[in-house]
């Protein structure tokens, strides 16, 4: 079966800028994928080549099968919701799924049950000048999902909402996933988004960086893990020596916990190890974070020495 | 429901949320019945008399108002949405960029012409029940004509409008431009008109050119429209001085509206399809 999206050599250029460069990249069905990269590192021009809204200028994508660029009956399969999404003021919640549905050919019917879904039922008969950013970030998912899209896009889906918010949203993108749907989510907040993801394409200035599984990514990243450990005090200075040798100790903490970095390779042995010692009270392993693994394979922005490609 | 008819329901529906479509009715009705009572005040006598010179204070009335109001109620169509941010929503549905403009369009000019047909209407009612004119039947002719023409005249507007908002990036700059689009057509295109006349002293060739010229402006064929086949003395100076020995084709006159109406839109929709979003 087809990726929802593939890209071979895509390229997008506007004038003398690249906005995005030679990307090859599937996404599977029934995933959850993060899309990151800094502002300007093609994530915005990306979500446009799959919504056809503009041409490639080079390579081929094909979102479900077919060329997205001006096929206007296949973004009734996909969902979309905008970054900071606004909405007609003046019409009410459901005035707006009302009218999207139609244009989408959507069933109206769809239309409450969504509502509810996302928590607005309550307001759905009023304005949506009325509504809280939150409030506005949610009627914004609910008409992403209208007409049961294989492909959902979501851009910056957080914002504005508050934490109970962002649970839910993030629980309503876990049902998508259950329910083999595709699932691409632009965020900034890679802590937030973490744990919801199964893996992610990491852009920077329009070429793409890694793409793949997290599991993968760490994998090629082999980032060492870290190691927080609580010693007794008698024995603290004998145990740092020991570690300062092994060339495992990082920091001593202003809380007195000792900072460990222990290479992937070692982990388990050093582990044991440290388990079985009687100067350890009490230790803590953290797994490389996302933002680790962002910061390692260098998606920041580009410093201001650096020639734009 | 097909893409264009639903985006020009909405827009509909918004024009009457809006408060735009019973103002204009309103206003319209006030305007043709407050011309129908004061017309004759400065002859010494109020109240409704002749019918030929209601409607032509009406037309040159109309000629000011209803291109102002058509570019006023579209001009923000497209570039309102860009800068609302909804536009990048509206172009993730099924539908094409040249449907979004055609429902907006469609929208509009229903929506001015719903309110000049209510406003004049409900103008005349008035008149026939306070005093109906001699000849009602040839009344109710020439005003359905009117409403008729001046909702073409409307579309002209709106369809410029569309293509003003589908040109500009920022609504401020739109309105600028509709305001030019709307002085140039109501008066700068005519005062040029004039001048060229006075500068040719009379030249019968030149003089030839001008009853050609009037229908390079939307404005004044539905001037020409409704004046023309009114009663003596009831034309309007210029119209008259310039086609004197003129006569025009009603269906070419109609003809020429309604391609005033379509080219733009038409021009702003092929635009908006090139453009880069």
């Amino acid at each position: 079966m087809n990726h929802p999206i593939e890209c071979h050599a895509l390229a997008k250029r506007y004038g003398e800028l690249a906005a995005l460069d030679g990307i090859d990249a599937r996404v599977p069905h029934g995933q959850v994928i993060g899309l990151l990269g800094h502002n300007g590192a093609g994530k915005s021009t990306l979500i446009k080549l799959i919504l056809g809204l503009i041409a490639p200028s080079g390579g081929r994508i094909e979102v479900l099968g077919q060329s997205p660029w001006r096929a206007h009956a296949l973004r009734r399969r996909i969902g979309y919701l905008p970054e900071s999404a606004t909405f007609y003021a003046s019409l009410t919640g459901r005035e707006l799924l009302d009218y999207l549905a139609r244009l989408k050919q959507a069933s109206r019917t769809q239309v409450t049950t969504l509502l509810e879904r996302v928590g607005l039922a309550h307001a759905a008969d009023r304005r949506i000048g009325t509504y809280s950013k939150g409030m506005r970030q949610r009627l914004g998912l609910a008409q992403a999902l209208l007409g049961s899209p294989e492909l959902v896009l979501l851009d910056e889906p957080t914002t504005g909402l508050d934490p109970q918010a962002t649970r839910e949203l993030y629980r309503i993108v876990g049902e998508l996933r259950a329910d083999g749907r595709c699932v691409l989510v632009s965020s900034h907040l890679l802590a937030e988004l973490e744990p919801h993801i199964d893996g992610a394409l990491i852009l920077r200035q329009g070429k793409l960086l890694a793409a793949g599984s997290l599991h993968a990514l760490g994998e090629q990243a082999a980032l060492p893990a870290q190691v927080l450990l609580r010693p007794r005090e008698p024995a603290m200075s004998e145990l740092i020596a020991r570690l300062e040798m092994g060339g495992l100790l990082t920091q001593t903490r202003p809380d007195g916990r000792l900072e460990l970095q222990v290479p992937r390779a070692s982990k388990l042995r050093v582990l044991r190890e440290l388990l079985a010692d009687p100067a350890v009270v009490d230790l803590d392993v953290r797994e490389p974070t996302l933002a680790q693994l962002y910061d390692w394979l260098g998606a920041g922005p580009p410093s201001t020495t650096e020639v734009p490609a | 429901m097909n893409p264009i008819l639903t985006v020009a329901a909405k827009e509909f529906r918004d024009d009457f949320r809006n408060r735009w479509t019973i103002a204009l009715t309103i206003l319209f009705a006030l305007l043709a019945l407050g011309i129908a009572w004061f017309g004759s005040a400065a002859a010494g006598r109020v109240g409704f008399t002749s019918f030929d010179a209601t409607l032509a204070s009406l037309t040159t009335l109309g000629a000011f108002v209803i291109p102002l109001i058509g570019l006023l109620i579209a001009y923000d169509s497209i570039v309102g949405e860009r800068d609302d941010g909804t536009l990048l929503l509206m172009l993730s549905y099924p539908l094409a960029r040249g449907q979004l403009v055609a429902g907006k369009f469609l929208g509009h000019c229903g929506a001015l012409a719903a309110a000049t047909l209510a406003g004049f209407g409900l103008a005349v009612a008035i008149m026939q029940w306070m005093q109906p004119p001699e000849q009602m039947m040839q009344a109710w002719l020439q005003i359905g004509r009117f409403i008729f023409s001046a909702s073409l005249l409307g579309a002209c507007f709106v369809g410029l409008a569309c293509l003003i908002s589908v040109q500009t990036t920022d609504k401020s700059r739109a309105a600028g431009l509709a305001l030019i689009g709307w002085l140039v057509s109501v008066v700068l295109f005519d005062l040029a008109l004039l001048a060229l006349l006075v500068i040719s002293g009379g030249n019968p060739l030149e003089r030839a050119v001008y009853p050609y010229l009037l229908l390079l402006n939307p404005v004044d064929v539905f001037r020409l429209v409704n004046l023309t086949t009114l009663g003596d003395g009831a034309g309007n100076d210029l119209l008259t001085g310039m086609t004197a020995h003129h006569t025009y084709s009603p269906t070419l006159l109609y003809a020429l509206l309604l391609v005033w109406a379509l080219a733009p839109f038409a021009w702003a929709m092929l635009a908006f399809r090139r453009k880069e979003i």
